[in-house]
């Protein structure tokens, strides 16, 4: 690479720039044909970029960073639709929690046992197991149960990024379509992209999400407890 | 920007409590909490932060993008084993969706009836 170009990649400013305008291109093209995920159709745009420019992964992250960073005071912004409908919430809270809590354990259990059934090895095992906890808890149980962080981070994105594809339509064919229990369901299997896509459809659904994904994430937390005997 | 400045200001408390009390849940759900218990308290007032907060939440979406970006970094580990990850990323992400959901439901029209 000629050294204008090596400069000029490592500016936050072009992964940033790129990044704000391929995410507004694929919301266009998400409106035109709505089964296109724009969180998908805007990853794979980046990637593509990037691999035809030649950029590094490591200059795209300099700039990568500077959006990423905006995830901490969004999650915290969940706060406003779950006290705007809190009233709802509340009246069919004992439902959501115990919603979370059973998912929570199948999300966990199911994880590991498919990996068990076809002959995973437990480090992988332990990995796969928190990875529908919201990244930042899967990531920190991962590494506590001895597993791969890093690789548990990846498959937690893409849990998320799974969930958020696939689990609101699934969801309402299979008669789950009311707000709360989209909204747990969503929340509790695939925490935060699930819930950002739940939010562009429906405050109320989406700030049952938010709360699920809390839930589910100290819940998560919880549940390995027992896990760190059989682990060690 | 008030409304903004409060959102990075309680991210900020949540980092501060999980430093300082070295607790084991992230910053952001620390800091979320803290939020919500201010907003029922009425130390924080709705309007200050309504605007802020539904244009993040609009496009929580653009957050993720980097770090799916990141994941091609893992794609040469994940071939080795692609079909058991595939395997429990596809079928234990189904199963959670539709437990909580069914149990979810199934528990909102339990209570219903007992309330009618």
């Amino acid at each position: 690479m000629s050294d204008w170009k090596q400069s000029l990649f490592g500016e936050p400013l072009f992964a940033i720039a790129v990044t704000v305008l391929i995410y507004l291109g694929a919301q266009a093209l998400h409106a035109r044909w709505r089964w296109l995920h724009p969180l998908l159709a805007a990853s794979v745009g980046v990637m593509l970029l990037l691999a035809a420019l030649d950029v590094p992964y490591e200059a795209y992250a300099v700039g990568g960073r500077w959006i990423e960073f905006w995830l901490g005071p969004a999650t915290v912004a969940i706060g406003v639709p779950l006290y705007k409908h809190a009233a709802y919430i509340r009246r069919q809270l004992p439902a959501i929690l115990g919603g979370i809590a059973v998912g929570t354990m199948s999300a966990m259990a199911s994880a590991g046992a498919l990996v068990w059934l076809l002959g995973g090895t437990k480090e992988l095992m332990l990995t796969m197991m928190p990875k529908s906890a919201t990244a930042p808890i899967s990531i920190e149980v991962v590494r506590q149960l001895g597993g791969q962080p890093e690789l548990g981070a990846v498959l937690t994105v893409l849990t998320g990024l799974l969930g958020s594809m696939i689990g609101p339509k699934l969801l309402r064919m299979a008669g789950f379509g009311d707000p709360f229990s989209l909204g747990a369901a969503i929340g509790t299997s695939s925490h935060g992209i699930g819930t950002a896509r739940l939010l562009r459809e429906s405050e109320l659904a989406g700030g049952i999400s938010g709360f699920s994904m809390g839930a589910a994430g100290i819940l998560t937390s919880l549940y390995a407890v027992p896990l760190y005997m059989w682990a060690l | 920007m008030l409304g903004i400045g409060i959102l990075l200001g309680f991210h900020l408390l949540g980092m501060v409590l999980q430093h300082a009390l070295s607790l084991p849940l992230p910053a952001n759900v620390l800091g979320l909490l803290l939020f919500v218990i201010s907003l029922f308290a009425g130390w924080i007032r709705l309007e200050w932060v309504e605007v802020s907060a539904n244009f993040l939440l609009r496009h929580m979406m653009l957050f993720f993008i980097p770090i799916i970006v990141a994941s091609q970094l893992f794609f040469p580990l994940m071939k080795e084993q692609w079909l058991t990850i595939g395997v429990s990323w596809l079928g234990s992400t189904l199963i959670a969706l539709f437990v909580t959901g069914w149990a979810t439901k199934s528990w909102t029209e339990g209570k219903k009836e007992t309330d009618e």
